[in-house]
């Protein structure tokens, strides 16, 4: 369906009061089927990604608490493991294969399908027609298979938990000879291969989705709105999407060859291999390819995580203090910076590998300048801060949030980016740490911030606000209290992915610490779900929203009816006249992006 | 018994808080929500200047309780150690003074400019010079922080000299073996299709090549390397990638199946000095798989001992080429002995007539 069908569709609905809008869409022969299954309505779309991720979350932050168990007690016996697992917790006690099979199922989730579906696929789709003035996405329909490829995709990784053999066991990064050759281990016979087609499937759905946000971004919208008064979160999203559309469809070659290499007898990746006894016929291939291809993606999946939660969180500062965002243009130039270096560092994964040494370096200089527009961001939303008048939305509190983390967590990049450092650091708890902090708990706060803020335009309703609190303040003190200490096992030198360290002279002695490590995480985990039944108890009880407008904000999407309907708003599409940050100018709290520039206005910006 | 116990009280938790969160927002409701708006505003502000002050102190303790656990600066057992800690100072001092001002400005600023009716917030959408300067000097710090990496990196990544001693680690699932060239100083050629354990050929040695003959392989004991001497680690796998992990040398470096890798380093303390300046009769230099192998990586570890020049020939004499293993008939030693029991034979046989 054209998006012009969509707004004919429309004008007939939307001539009456938006109270009783559902009603009218009913009568007009909007079936639930198409109302809320296969929707072409971007909001309807973003709040399925939204729930898919909800649910992958559940599941992957549940398989943490699993391995925790293992880390944390691994002297201790968990019957009640074996009753729910069987074979995989023998007497109660995790085995390493099953812990294996939890570790790469957790970082694959998490980084893909919660922090990348459920990231960008739920605030692209909700706020990008919203925020810039559209009626739809360039293409729905494209939209809609987005969703159902991603849905696709997530049966089959699901299914692969149920196969005999296990799930991919072999870490998010699956690193071949050893998820290529069936005999290396359980978790490299069919689990391996489901986890192949999932994650194919997956990258068609983030291309299809990809291609729509940067058409609609750039071709869709509405009068006035040039790209420079654009809020930060569409900046954001659109460079989240131009790195996915060029970096993804590499892993997927990459991703390719392994099946072929698996089933195919073909030698990519392979060469010189005895497993088990056998001596493989594989010669002329190189292991290290695969790293090239992985982390040619890898290094920018961690901004398309990291970006989206950027772009929200300079929006949820701004709006919050009252204050327009400090620096906007600098504040695009460094994620363009960022958009651009993202795909000139992805050999500082490694450095230990044996790769050239001056290859080495001069990936060293260009880490090295990425930390100088990240450090841009940092002061900006700083000065963005400064002088405001702070409201403490739960919103607002884990944009702050994600401030601090993000700062912890750059700062560490600086170690593991010098490749002098890294050669001591590399594959350590070190990395598990870095790597959680700056994309990890740094993005969900992101997450979290776009939820609380955004959850009224969603719904109509609010979330639990002293729930909210309870939930920001559990989820940054036990985001420190787990993954702080934790660089210190890696300065110990305790390698990542050991799921048992009392083998280890100079590693078994932080006891005390991973016992502390696992209970922070149960607890962190509780409060999550305490905040997803916030979530869905809100979204049918929670308070009402009575003003078209609640957090006096300029952007687009609130001048929207409170429940608006598929094509967003009543009559015309409002025309833009000046940028959306127009906050505590000339003494008025906020001017809309709607409002035309004043004859008598100060002339800044 | 004891696991519903807990899942009950979890339960009864979760209930309390939501019953006490939904009675607070209708409390808010009935008081006027913009008076309870007001009140939230200023707890998370004052609890945002609280977290900051704890979170310093947290640091801290933190830093007192684990600080001793971890490899101290200036404790490292070779000399590329010692430049690798005096990096991680470094970066270490910068990131440090950074990290306490950002957080310090982040959380002040929070707390200082919550919501009041008395203040209007500040128009201020920027300023060209403020951010100069905050582009320029982390460019600075940064080229600093490079220069020094990359003067260490050439330095541990550059040419082994001459005199090191080479020894050939193999990674395997999941165990670590060693060869030395032995008197020749070459390591002989290898083809993997040789490999065949029950033939005395682990490492897939081609016996055709001399420099063979006289290599010792080592496996299922420690690693014996030598105290300032350095050493050129050539490292390879069988199957799939490990890592040699050195973490008192500071080095690794990956065990890649089909493209060997080396490293070099001088150890500079001997194990028998470590145990005593690390007050731990135990200690052992171990190698830890840092790569992901499978599911037995968490426990594939070696381990090596340092010692004097004399130690170390005293061990290595009593070593054997893996070549005779192979092929008994040509040990010099076995002729001898067997020359030896025909000479005896002889010599008791004629007696006995
Ligand atoms: C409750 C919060 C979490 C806890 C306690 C936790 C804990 C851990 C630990 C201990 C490991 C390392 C296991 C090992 O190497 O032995 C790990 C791995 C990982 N985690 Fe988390 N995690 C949490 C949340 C997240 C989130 C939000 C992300 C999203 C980016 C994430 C992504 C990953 C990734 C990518 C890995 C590496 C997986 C691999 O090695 O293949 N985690 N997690
Ligand atoms: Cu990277
Ligand atoms: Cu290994």
């Amino acid at each position: 369906m054209s998006n012009e069908a969509i707004m004919h569709g429309h004008a007939n609905v939307i001539s009456h009061d938006d109270v009783h809008h559902d009603e009218h869409h009913a009568h007009h022969h909007q079936s639930f089927i198409t109302k809320y299954i296969f929707s072409q309505d971007h909001k309807t779309i973003g709040k399925q990604f939204l729930i898919t991720g909800i649910i992958w979350g559940v599941i992957g932050g549940l398989f943490s608490v699993l391995f925790r168990l293992q880390l944390g007690f691994p002297d201790q016996t968990f019957p009640i493991l074996e009753t729910f697992f069987g074979h995989w917790a023998k007497g109660g006690v995790i085995q390493p294969e099953f812990y294996y099979a939890l570790v790469t199922i957790h970082g694959t989730v998490l980084v893909f399908f919660v922090l990348t579906a459920g990231l960008s696929g739920t605030f692209a789709n909700l706020l990008i027609p919203l925020q810039i003035g559209a009626r739809d996405m360039a293409s729905p329909f494209l939209n809609m298979l987005s969703y159902w490829f991603f849905f696709i995709a997530s049966v089959i990784m699901f299914a692969s938990l149920f196969v005999h053999t296990g799930p991919a066991a072999g870490g998010w990064t699956i690193y071949p000879p050893l998820s290529a050759l069936h005999e290396a281990g359980d978790g490299s016979k069919i689990g391996m291969d489901l986890w192949l087609i999932s994650m194919a499937l997956f990258i068609v759905s983030s291309l299809l989705g990809g291609l729509n946000y940067i058409t609609t971004i750039l071709n869709m919208r509405t009068k006035g709105m040039s790209m420079t008064r654009m809020p930060l979160t569409m900046w954001a999203i659109l460079f989240t999407a131009i790195l996915g559309v060029l970096s993804f469809p590499v892993l997927l070659s990459g991703a390719i060859l392994l099946l072929f290499d698996r089933n195919l007898g073909t030698s990519f990746y392979l060469s010189d291999i005895v497993v088990n006894g056998h001596i493989l016929p594989n010669e002329g291939g190189s292991a290290i390819l695969f790293q090239h291809l992985f982390w040619f993606l890898g290094h920018p999946e961690v901004y398309i995580i990291l970006l989206p939660a950027m772009g929200m969180v300079s929006e949820i500062l701004s709006v919050n203090s009252r204050k327009p965002i400090f620096g906007y243009m600098a504040m695009i130039g460094s994620l363009f910076a960022i958009c651009i270096l993202a795909f000139l560092v992805w050999a500082h994964h490694m450095f230990v590998t044996g790769l050239n040494p001056f290859l080495g370096s001069v990936f060293v200089l260009l880490t090295l300048l990425i930390a100088v527009p990240s450090a841009i961001k940092v002061f900006n939303w700083l000065t963005t801060l400064w002088k405001g008048n702070i409201r403490f939305t739960p919103g607002m509190l884990f944009a702050i949030g994600f401030v601090s983390l993000f700062i912890s967590g750059g700062l560490t990049g600086l170690f593991l980016g010098n490749s002098t450092i890294d050669i001591h650091l590399h594959d350590t708890k070190f990395v598990v740490a870095h790597f959680h902090i700056v994309m990890g708990v740094a993005s969900m706060f992101g997450m979290f911030a776009g939820i609380y803020h955004w959850f009224p335009k969603m719904f109509g309703r609010y979330l639990n606000n002293t729930l909210g609190y309870i939930h920001f303040w559990v989820t940054i003190i036990g985001a420190y209290l787990i993954f702080w200490p934790m660089h210190y096992e890696g300065l110990a030198g305790v390698p990542r992915r050991y799921l048992d360290l009392r083998g280890w002279h100079n590693f078994n002695k932080f006891d005390d610490l991973n016992k502390m490590i696992t209970i922070v995480s149960m607890i962190v985990f509780a409060m999550q779900l305490m905040f997803i039944f916030n979530f869905f108890y809100s979204i049918f009880k929670g308070r009402k929203v009575r003003t078209q407008n609640p957090w006096g904000s300029n952007t687009l999407e609130w001048t929207t009816p409170i429940n608006p309907g598929h094509g967003n708003w009543v009559g015309e599409i409002p025309e833009v006249h000046r940028w959306a940050y127009d906050y505590s100018k000339d003494g008025r709290d906020f001017i809309p992006q709607t409002e035309p520039i004043g004859a008598d206005e100060s002339k800044d910006h | 018994m004891q696991t519903l116990f807990i899942v009950v009280i979890l339960l009864l938790g979760f209930l309390i808080t939501f019953q006490i969160a939904k009675a607070s927002e209708y409390v808010s409701v009935m008081r006027g929500e913009e008076k309870s708006r007001k009140q939230n505003n200023r707890i998370n502000a004052f609890l945002l200047l609280v977290f900051l002050i704890g979170g310093m102190i947290g640091v801290y303790y933190c830093n007192e309780r684990l600080g001793g656990k971890i490899l101290q600066m200036g404790s490292s057992a070779s000399d590329h150690g010692v430049d690798v800690d005096m990096m991680m100072k470094i970066t270490l001092i910068i990131t440090g003074i950074v990290f306490v001002i950002t957080q310090t400005l982040l959380f002040w600023f929070s707390y200082k400019y919550q919501a009041s009716d008395t203040r209007k917030a500040f128009y201020f959408p920027h300023n060209n010079k403020l951010e100069v300067i905050w582009t320029v000097i982390p460019a600075i710090v940064l080229t600093v922080m490079v220069g020094f990496g990359l003067f260490y990196w050439f330095r541990i990544t550059s040419e082994a000299p001459g005199n090191a001693m080479v020894v050939e680690v193999t990674g395997s699932q999941f165990k670590w073996e060693f060869r030395y060239p032995g008197k020749d100083k070459i390591l002989g050629k290898k083809y993997f299709k040789e490999i065949n354990e029950a033939n005395n050929n682990p490492l897939g040695q081609l016996w055709d090549d001399p420099a063979n003959h006289d290599d010792i392989y080592v496996s299922g004991e420690d690693m014996h390397l030598v105290v300032n001497k350095p050493v050129k680690l050539v490292i390879n796998s069988k199957d799939v990638i490990h890592d040699v992990g050195l973490a008192q040398f500071r080095m690794k470096m990956d065990a890649v199946p089909g493209t060997p890798t080396s490293i070099w380093f001088t150890p500079t303390k001997t194990t028998l000095q470590m145990k005593k300046e690390m007050n731990d009769p135990e200690f052992v230099y171990e190698i830890s798989c840092d790569q992901m192998c499978g599911k037995g990586h968490f426990s594939m570890r070696g381990t090596i001992v340092v010692e004097t020049q004399e130690e170390f020939d005293r061990w290595m004499v009593a070593k054997k080429p893996k070549y005779y293993a192979a092929f008994p008939e040509k040990d010099p030693d076995a002729m001898k002995a067997k020359a030896d029991t025909v000479k005896t034979i002889a010599a008791v046989m004629p007696q006995k007539k």
